[in-house]
């Protein structure tokens, strides 16, 4: 395990009888972007909210290059809180000061560098007016800026991608990328999982508290259930679903989407496809995270 | 496109102390620079200031001197008319005239109160415009009586200097066992304007407190800070920041007031009196707003909306109230009620009660000695309560959180 890791071990917590996060464990190695994803209510906020020190956890620890991570650690993250925040009527320049000053910097470093986080989210130009006077994206460009200010060590942001708009996103994704290769271990939760698979080295897949998949995006894929896809356009309705061990988990006009039983032949299918005329499609494809996410958490639930 | 940070940037570890300050300077400076809180102060100190003016304009219609005319050559009288005057608490001055008719001019132009002509039957010949002031009247009769006895005393062959002198000397001499404070109305009126100083600036700051607790939480700033600080730090900071914040009104409200009621004449009080005044109501606005601002600050973190903020506040609000509203119906009629003199010693009632008490005068020093005492006890114990019940509910944030949820564990 690298020595600059974020290491979750074995966090619990419960509300009164509903289990919150249970023996939840993964780590974020230095370098890598994280992506944290799952079903509301799951346990992603409650575990970044642990990890910021915010929510105490009922077992479990979570450790910074093999220290047990305390306040002062926690002053080296950057954090994005999924209930955004910050003080509607303070200006934003004087803000983003506060908030570096906060986290350790003196006056002249923490002023320089909240106009340098300014600068490059574009929000400069409204560095003297109140932040309830700027647009929704502009106040979430400022929350990253926040979250950006003091060269955090750890990035930790809970849905960063909610209500950016295009430009936004790929700022925030440059900007997360960027500081993954600057060698800070980046966690983030996303519903937006196209840009998940696309950003993230490694996804945690959580379930009622618990990570039930983890991985590279790829690994993942490839660990999974391919589909077989196959266009019949002279096919008549149903002609798949008889097939022995088969079956369709989707069709769309004359492509129907399979899944096959352990032990079945794809051969078999193909020669009943041609029997009901020409075959326009045949092939395999290995879910996407959508597919791979839906499947997880559905197959859980029928455990 | 990357804008890459200098490494000197780095954080360096925040002491409590520093975190503090820096909470502290952001409730100050944003406050001091919202135009909200300069109109507030400048509208109180306006108040202050038209006050004090009309307690001035009031007191000038009072004990003024009142000019009568003497016939010229009438020296004896001249002397007379104003040691009387000084017997009877009447600023009287005497001029003379040079005649009947030049000093019956002068009364019908307003110049003089009265003219004084002695007529040969030993009675005093008073000439007035419309009618004879009701102090003067008394003054005169003196001056009367004095003259028909005098004249009396010299047909009898006696001096009237000698019997005079005589009947000054003759008094009581007056043993009091038990001597009750006397209270000087300066003093009062000094104590009730104290009172409502105290109340409005425990009511505002306190306000101000649970709202800026509310507005970290409905803001959802909260869970940023608490990721950087700890809660008793930003708590600390936050009734700091927002304590000196009133310690300047309250300072600048005594010090204009006391300031420019003294430099007008309407505070007949010594400067030590005038100034004492100040120091225990910055003393008490100082313990009254720490113990307070703690328990404001435990009732905001209740709630995660600014509409809610009423009702938690009003059980801590009750105490400010209630302290304020007996001492300033009771006190003013009657300092040395023993009620108030009891509940102003308890730490809950003494921030408003005190300071009143201390401004009339006659409170005995170990009573306000074990006041101060009491309310710097219990200051710990409240503050440590406040700040289970800030740290167990501030991040909460959605329904309100119960008052036991809150101090668990």
């Amino acid at each position: 395990m690298a020595e600059t890791s974020l290491q979750i071990d074995h966090l619990s917590k419960r509300y009164g009888s509903v289990v919150a996060l249970d023996d939840m464990t993964f780590d974020v190695r230095a370098g890598e972007v994280f992506g944290f994803v799952g079903s509301n209510g799951a346990g992603k906020t409650t575990t970044m909210r642990i990890i910021l020190g915010v929510l105490s956890a009922d077992a479990g620890e979570v450790r910074w290059a093999g220290q047990r991570i305390d306040l002062a650690s926690r002053r080296h993250i950057g954090y994005m809180p999924e209930e955004r925040g910050l003080y509607p009527k303070m200006k934003v320049g004087e803000q983003l000061i506060y908030l570096a000053r906060l986290h350790g910097m003196a006056a002249g470093a923490a002023r320089s560098a909240a106009e340098q986080w300014a600068e490059r989210l574009g929000v400069h130009g409204r560095w003297g007016d109140e932040l309830q006077k700027l647009s929704l994206g502009n106040q979430q460009r400022v929350q990253l800026a926040a979250a950006l200010v003091h060269s955090p060590e750890i990035l930790v942001l809970d849905e960063p991608f909610s209500g950016l708009d295009p430009v936004a996103v790929d700022v925030m994704s440059q900007v997360l990328a960027e500081r993954a290769a600057a060698g800070v271990p980046v966690i983030f939760s996303s519903h937006q999982l196209d840009l998940v698979q696309r950003l993230c080295h490694r996804v945690g897949i959580v379930k009622a508290g618990r990570m039930v998949a983890l991985g590279g995006v790829d690994e993942l894929r490839a660990g999974a259930e391919g589909r077989l896809v196959v266009t019949a356009p002279q096919g008549p309705p149903g002609w798949a679903a008889a097939i022995p061990g088969v079956t369709v988990t989707a069709q769309q006009n004359t492509t129907v989407t399979l899944q096959l039983a352990p032990g079945t032949d794809d051969q078999a299918v193909l020669a009943a496809a041609l029997a009901t005329g020409p075959v326009a499609e045949f092939s395999w494809r290995r879910p996407d995270l959508t597919e791979l996410f839906r499947h997880v958490v559905t197959e859980e639930v029928a455990a | 496109m990357s804008a890459p940070l200098s490494p000197g940037s780095a954080p360096a570890a925040l002491s409590s102390l520093s975190a503090i300050r820096l909470v502290a300077g952001r409730e100050l400076t944003t406050r001091l620079h919202s135009k909200a809180f300069r109109v507030m102060t400048l509208v109180v100190l306006l108040m202050i200031v038209a006050m004090v003016v009309i307690f001035k304009l009031l007191a000038g219609s009072g004990p003024s001197t009142v000019t009568v005319g003497v016939l010229q050559g009438d020296a004896q009288q001249l002397a007379q008319v104003e040691a009387t005057g000084t017997a009877v608490g009447q600023h009287l001055s005497a001029e003379t005239v040079p005649n009947e008719a030049a000093g019956q001019k002068r009364v019908a132009d307003g110049e003089l109160a009265a003219l004084l002509v002695p007529s040969a039957s030993g009675a005093l010949h008073v000439v007035v415009e419309s009618k004879l002031d009701a102090g003067l009247q008394g003054a005169l009769t003196v001056l009367a009586r004095n003259m028909a006895l005098d004249h009396q005393i010299r047909m009898l062959g006696g001096d009237p200097a000698t019997v005079n002198a005589a009947v000054s000397n003759a008094g009581l001499d007056l043993q009091v066992l038990s001597p009750p404070h006397h209270y000087d109305v300066a003093q009062i009126v000094l104590g009730s304007v104290a009172g409502i100083l105290i109340y409005l600036s425990l009511m505002t700051g306190g306000q101000l407190v649970a709202q800026g607790v509310v507005e970290e939480k409905s803001s959802r700033v909260v869970e940023l800070l608490l990721a950087t600080i700890r809660p008793w730090e930003l708590m600390s900071g936050k009734v700091l920041g927002i304590g000196l914040l009133g310690l300047i009104q309250v300072a600048a409200y005594g010090i204009v007031g006391v300031g420019l009621a003294s430099a007008l004449g309407v505070l007949t009080l010594s400067i030590s009196a005038a100034a004492s005044t100040v120091v225990w109501l910055v003393v008490w606005y100082l313990i009254g707003f720490v113990m307070y601002a703690f328990a404001f600050a435990a009732a905001g973190a209740l709630v995660s909306r600014q509409e809610d903020a009423a009702g938690v506040i009003m059980p801590v609000l009750i105490f400010v109230i209630a302290g304020y509203v007996l001492g300033i119906s009771i006190l003013p009629g009657d300092p040395s009620n023993s009620l108030v003199s009891v509940l102003s010693v308890i730490p809950l009632f003494a921030p408003t009660l005190m300071p009143m008490r201390l401004a009339m005068g006659g409170v005995p020093a170990w009573e306000a000695a074990l006041a101060l005492v009491l309310a710097l006890a219990m200051i710990p114990a409240l503050a440590a309560l406040a700040g289970r019940i800030y740290r167990n509910a501030v991040i909460h944030i959605g329904a309100r959180v119960s008052l036991r949820k809150a101090l668990a564990r």
